[in-house]
């Protein structure tokens, strides 16, 4: 687990890109980053399985997983902090094998998602759960691109500027959460 | 007896649902910025230090410091001596509901059914629950409740025989078992004793004490004590990245159980920890 500065990517991400990333990395996202959450992964789920059109191209792309409350006038997005990104596991897999390189959410992935991550070159960023506020300042421009009907779950497309992330889960097994853990817990809980 | 208009009760609820949903207890700041000096975590300091400064943007702009504005839950104490007159009582509260999450730009998260999954569009039904008490008093107190913690939240039918030691473990379990996805820090509530849903109910009450009061009981005073040293012995740490300071407080309710029961339930609350209330 490293603490040093910050690393500052531009989306979309190649694969070398995510190679340099180790869990425990501070990284600054800029450029577009597309929003999606429990009914939008539904939907393209089903898209994929009609062969029907994605309402944007995963390659190379970083998915944000949130449900931004309304925004007041003058902001481009209301608060949007990471929800849960474990209810996303039975669909990541399909977007990974797509080309997606990165997700932003909180919260444990499945094994098998670690695996599709490592397999085809994708990484897990934690963001604060409870900034909602703080990270809608870093969201230049937000655009409704589909599923308009789901409301705050329909896909959007913002433009960020030094979004704060960290890396939970890369290419090489590191996870943070369990490092963390690990790291600070205290004898009496052991076992 | 005593005449409450139910449009006051409206007004009232509009106002809970934008004040809890924009401004952080004072109890539970004060419990942050007590965390930040336990916490010694370099990752884990930084995360309360954004929490702080979050709350401070949403408290300066009027904005909802969580996406998830959550459940509306009210606890409602009402006395025996008032009556509401110029409407129903709960659709006085779901109006309120409507116009606090309007007019205060939240997030509308409520859908019609487990199943069919429709967004119900204006973030109603509230969740009430109503206590009569003796008098003419008339209490409201909002509990915003997110998702993400509610999810991690569990409950347990244990046995005498096992008693307290099983319970305590099950509560730490709990969080060990919900890591980073309960969004630590957390406010843990403690329900136990009644029958099944009694226990769920107390959990969730327990989460609307001031942040890290004790229980009035001593030795539940020192079970809350007990099991938070525990939980913050488990390393999850602020965002589950690692440290000191897993819980800022646990809260335990209790209540006379069956001669063959020892029901249990954990609520988990998250670092967002939202409630609010009035006296009409």
């Amino acid at each position: 687990m490293s603490e040093k500065d910050p690393v500052r990517l531009e989306t979309p991400l190649s694969k070398e890109d995510v190679q340099t990333l180790e869990s425990g990395h501070v990284v600054r996202l800029n450029g577009m980053l597309y929003v999606a959450r429990d009914a939008a992964h539904a939907r393209m789920a089903e898209a994929i399985e009609n062969e029907d059109f994605l309402p944007f191209d995963p390659e190379g792309q970083v998915v944000y997983f949130t449900g931004p409350a309304p925004a007041r006038p003058g902001h481009p997005l209301g608060p949007a902090g990471p929800t849960t990104a474990s209810r996303m596991d039975p669909y990541s897999p399909l977007l990974i094998e797509r080309g997606l390189r990165g997700m932003i959410g909180k919260g444990m992935r499945s094994e098998e998602v670690r695996e599709a991550m490592r397999e085809h070159g994708c990484v897990y960023f934690g963001a604060v759960e409870g900034t909602a506020a703080l990270l809608a300042r870093r969201v230049r421009e937000a655009e409704v691109i589909a599923y308009e009907d789901l409301g705050a779950e329909a896909v959007r497309r913002l433009v960020v500027e030094d979004f704060p992330v960290i890396v939970i889960n890369d290419l090489y097994g590191g996870d943070l959460y369990l490092e963390g853990r690990e790291r600070w817990r205290r004898a009496s809980s052991k076992g | 007896m005593r005449e409450v208009r139910v449009d006051d009760v409206m007004w009232a609820v509009r106002d809970l649902c934008i004040d809890a949903n924009t401004r952080l207890p004072a109890e539970h700041l004060c419990a942050l910025r007590r965390a930040l000096e336990v916490e010694e975590s370099a990752q884990g300091r930084e995360v309360l230090e954004k929490l702080l400064e979050n709350a401070e943007v949403a408290r300066e702009e009027c904005i909802a410091f969580c996406q998830d504005t959550g459940y509306a839950v009210f606890f409602v104490e009402v006395g025996t001596e008032v009556r509401f007159v110029g409407g129903e009582i709960a659709e006085a509260i779901d109006e309120g509901v409507r116009r606090g999450y309007d007019e205060g730009y939240l997030r509308k998260s409520i859908v019609r059914s487990p199943i069919e999954r429709t967004n119900t569009g204006d973030n109603t039904p509230a969740i009430v629950y109503y206590d009569l008490v003796p008098g003419d008093d008339l209490k409201l107190t909002m509990l915003v409740k997110g998702a993400g913690c509610d999810n991690m939240s569990a409950l347990k039918m244990l046995t005498p025989a096992e008693g307290l030691p099983a319970m305590k473990e099950f509560v730490v379990q709990t969080i060990e078992e919900a890591g980073p996805n309960a969004s630590p820090p957390l406010t843990v509530g403690v329900g136990i004793g009644g029958p099944f849903e009694k226990a769920a109910q107390l959990a969730k009450k327990a989460l609307t004490r001031p942040s890290g009061e004790p229980n009035p009981d001593p030795e539940l005073a020192e079970l809350e004590k007990e099991l938070l040293e525990e939980i913050n012995a488990t390393g999850i740490g602020p965002a589950g990245y690692g440290g000191r300071v897993t819980a800022l407080a646990v809260h335990v309710e209790s209540f006379p159980t069956h001669i063959a029961a020892f029901p249990v339930a954990v609520n988990l609350d998250c670092h967002s920890h939202r409630t609010s209330s009035v006296e009409l």
